[in-house]
């Protein structure tokens, strides 16, 4: 792990901005106004003369449809015409210039939308209010009597009418309001419909430029080969043979990686290949998957772990029982590999560095950008550039941002594109972390939970990536879904006597953000023990859970609307077996029901996935369908074939001929229930991520009469016995 | 020198012959709109036609490509075909990232052109195209309104 990764509360040190920034308190920048005819009626609201609105957004679009969800809101308190409605993205130094106007750039964890909306839309909706008092003043009436649709401003008594272009100039000089209200959502007729994503059409055209698609007069291309070895060192390289090799510009060392630096990508690669590189495993030479089951295995039963979730006497309930179920679960490393490769292209002068890259975290690329360069934040600029996937790796981790930056460092003032191979991806992940689970529970005599113990062992994310978040040594991510209460993620059955504990154990292969994070496995543990407690009462599944889940309404809400939708209960058709799974994160409410067959070579078709979402407001029902979907494809892959492996410290699994990925023959129909009950704002990109595995493994259960505990499924034979 | 014939031109190539038609495409032609993924012929993302057959770029070095063959990328990909299945890619707001696109537009248009009608199974085996995001039942749909289309159905 570099140390000087980059962590939140640092860049908001070295920011010198507080994390409360997202008021109206900003003032219009003079600079803003003088850059000519398009002005900026706040922060968020850019309105040309054409009549076309520029909504501004910090957060980042990777696929997941936040812009468009984003603009929507905005546009709806603007009563603006969605057909004029277009985004920009300000940069990280915009933001630190202006005291972080746009408030976290950081697009992750689900709240992408959630986080912004209030601020977006109370900028819209003052937007809103001074481009109406401004055509008022214009026409020497009260506001009062002026109302506006789709951008066309009209005041009835004299049968006049504007457009917000024609009055964002005078709008802008208007003192904006304070807490300006703002619609209630049963109103909305833009935000809350499923409107088509904005900018689709370069993406089937192959004109969307990636940030791996960034090019420019003079550029060279660089190609990366880190040390593979998690916790070991570069020792030497021999480089003559590559310096020699057409194109080649220069060979680096950059801390423990080699660079090759050349005109053409193609041909830095080539010569990398070239160079013979000798690695010191250090510590890790026996590092190998074997070592780690066995470091988790001794966590299982370990004396010592953090509390995540305690009430009653678990031990006591498990003493008293009349009968005990015990399972052990795992889950394996697996990495984000999103379809675009790490990139950045980065400059370095001694008094500038420019960095476009494609990120997740706009600033915290900004903060890696400026420690890497040895300049302060405002002589460093991160220009944001289009994401072919993010699902986390782009947000954990900008250390293709820093090597990016070292590699421009050692050549000033050229233009580099660094660019990742797919294998060097594949071994320089921060993969879904590690862990494995003991789950013990009671049921007494008439087969009621009266006890659970929830034993995790295993990786902390937040120890490696964000060790300033811990609690005293306690990961509190590591609990993400099974917390006895909050709007995050909370645990949706009511169990007498409850332990949830974490034996942290790290080992030293980097972990990260992986869709879904700790929910997944976590979800897993917990829906797949529920179908083993249900089974071991004797009682239907969807019935045990539900006697739990009586103070836990919305939980149960979805749960009933997959079961319902999915059939549970009335006969499938033959040879297809169902599976029922919930869970809650990112303040989501989840549920699926799954449809699955294992035909007599033991090969797992997934039918079919009813999956419902309560995520409080939803704001594009389309794009959350099509989330689910994508969730599910992603999930899914993941839990029937993805697993990065170790051996000798090193990973394994190089490219997508080890590390398969779910392709269209896999993917199951997927329907949709959407069902938010309004009054608060959940997530969408993951939370129905949680649900797919571990409807799928109930299912196949069910048609099997194997539990498959331990992930990837592949490694189990389905065979019936 | 090599020369190459890209979407209906013949160009000159600066490269080593075992240079990826992938990376000549990109680099030395400067269309970035076929992609990098894997490099192994595993992903499609580099979909390119060559002689009117779909190829993945990643894995097909330009000495193995004469001038007389007619290689078609993503930005110079024509006719009613590719064109309907681009009018239902936006119908359908398939794109997520739009990353592995140009690619699965390709591939599809390919199996279009063999299977006017083309059945789950035959989307199931044509369309091996990988999509992190996940966007493969809208690309089923999709392709079923724009082998529709093309049949005037
Ligand atoms: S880049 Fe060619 S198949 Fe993946
Ligand atoms: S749309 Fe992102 S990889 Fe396919």
């Amino acid at each position: 792990m570099n140390a000087l990764d980059f962590n939140r509360r640092t860049f908001l040190v070295g920011a010198g901005a507080s994390a409360g920034g997202l008021t109206l308190g900003f003032s219009i920048s003079d600079e803003a106004l003088a850059q000519g005819a398009t002005p900026e009626v706040n922060a968020w609201v850019v309105i040309r003369p054409d009549d076309t609105i520029v909504v501004r957004i910090g957060r980042q679009e990777m696929g997941q449809g936040t812009i468009t969800g984003l603009a929507q809101l905005v546009a709806e308190e603007l009563e603006a015409d969605w057909a004029k409605v277009t985004y920009e993205y300000p940069t990280p130094g915009q933001n630190v210039a202006r005291k972080r106007v746009w408030g976290d750039f950081a697009t992750s964890g689900s709240r992408g939308i959630r986080n912004s909306e209030k601020a977006m839309r109370e900028g819209a909706a003052a937007a809103r209010m001074m481009l109406l008092q401004a055509a008022a003043d214009e026409w020497k009436v009260p506001v009062a009597e002026v109302s506006v649709a789709k951008g066309v401003i009209t005041h009835k008594g004299s049968n006049r009418s504007t457009t917000y272009g024609k009055v964002a100039g005078a709008a802008a000089k208007l003192t904006p309001p304070t807490n300006p209200p703002l619609k209630d959502p049963k109103t909305w007729t833009i935000a809350g419909k499923p409107l088509k994503r904005l900018a689709q059409d370069g993406k089937v055209n192959g004109k969307q430029v990636y940030s791996i698609d960034f090019q420019a007069p003079g550029l060279l291309n660089a190609a990366v080969k880190d040390c593979p070895i998690w916790g070991g060192s570069l020792k030497s390289f021999d480089a003559a043979a590559a310096e020699k090799m057409p194109g080649v510009k220069k060979v680096l060392k950059i801390e423990n990686a080699v660079v090759v630096v050349a005109d053409t990508w193609w041909r830095a690669k080539t010569a990398l290949d070239a160079v013979k590189i000798e690695y010191d495993s250090g510590k890790s030479a026996n590092l190998d998957s074997k070592a780690i089951d066995d470091m988790l295995n001794e966590g299982l039963t370990a004396t010592e772990a953090f509390i995540g979730n305690q009430s009653g006497d678990v031990q006591a309930a498990i003493k008293g029982a009349a009968r005990t179920v015990e399972a052990t679960y795992s889950m394996p490393y697996q990495n984000h590999a999103p379809m675009e490769p790490m990139n950045a292209t980065a400059r370095w002068t001694a008094d500038k560095c420019e960095v476009w890259t494609s990120t997740q975290n706009g600033e915290a690329a900004l903060a890696t950008t400026s420690q890497a360069a040895g300049l302060p934040l405002d002589k460093c600029e991160v220009y944001r550039m289009d994401l072919g996937g993010g699902f986390g790796r782009r947000a954990t981790s900008q250390d293709y941002v820093r090597q990016s930056v070292l590699i421009a460092k050692e050549m000033p003032g050229q233009q580099i594109k660094l660019i990742w191979s797919r294998e060097e991806d594949q071994l320089r992940g921060c993969y879904h972390p590690i862990t494995k689970c003991k789950m013990t529970g009671s049921l007494d005599k008439d087969g009621n939970l009266t006890g659970l113990h929830m034993r995790i062992s295993g990786q902390s994310i937040l120890a490696t990536i964000r060790p300033e978040a811990l609690d005293k040594g306690r990961d509190p991510a590591t609990f993400q879904g099974l917390n006895a209460g909050g709007a995050e993620g909370r645990l949706g059955y009511t169990i007498p006597n409850i332990l949830v504990d974490h034996a942290m154990r790290n080992p030293p292969v980097r972990p990260g953000f992986w869709r879904g994070v700790n929910n997944n496995q976590n979800a897993i543990y917990l829906e797949c023990f529920m179908d083993e407690l249900a089974k071991e009462a004797g009682v239907d599944a969807l019935e045990f859970r539900r006697k739990l889940m009586k103070d836990h309404p919305k939980h149960l809400a979805v749960l009933n609307a997959v079961a319902e939708k999915g059939g549970w209960g009335k006969p499938a058709e033959k040879g297809v077996f169902r599976g029922l799974a919930q869970h809650m994160g990112y303040g989501s409410y989840v549920a699926a029901c799954a449809e699955v067959s294992v035909n007599d070579a033991g090969t797992l078709k997934v039918h079919r996935i009813v999956a419902a979402t309560d995520c409080g407001h939803a704001v594009n029902p389309a794009q959350i369908e099509r989330q689910i979907e994508g969730s599910f494809a992603y999930g899914l892959g993941a839990a029937m074939f993805q697993e990065i492996t170790i051996k000798g410290g090193k990973v394994v699994e190089e490219n997508f001929d080890s590390y398969p990925i779910l392709r269209m023959d896999d993917m199951p129909a997927v329907e949709s229930i959407i069902a938010p009950t309004g009054g608060f704002w959940g997530g969408v990109g993951e939370p129905t991520i949680f649900v797919a595995a571990p409807a799928v493994l109930n299912a196949i259960f069910a048609a099997t009469g194997k539990r498959v505990r331990n992930m990837p499924i592949k490694n189990t034979d389905l065979r019936k016995a | 020198m090599a020369k190459l014939n890209i979407n209906g031109k013949t160009l000159d190539v600066n490269a080593e012959p075992d240079t990826p038609l992938l990376w000549a495409i990109r680099e030395q032609l400067g269309l970035t709109g076929t992609k990098y993924g894997c490099g192994v012929a595993q992903c499609g993302a580099c979909t390119v036609y060559v002689d009117g057959e779909p190829v993945r770029s990643c894995s097909l070095p330009i000495s193995a490509v004469n001038a007389s063959q007619k290689i078609i990328t993503i930005e110079g990909a024509s006719g009613k075909i590719v064109e309907a299945v681009q009018k239902a890619w936006l119908e359908h707001d398939v794109p997520q990232c739009g990353y592995c696109q140009s690619g699965q537009i390709l591939a599809a248009a390919s199996l279009i052109k063999a299977k006017p009608t083309p059945s789950d199974e035959d989307i199931n085996r044509e369309m091996s195209n990988i999509c992190r995001c996940g966007t493969y039942n809208r690309i089923r749909t999709a392709i079923k309104q724009a082998a529709a289309a093309v049949r005037g159905a």
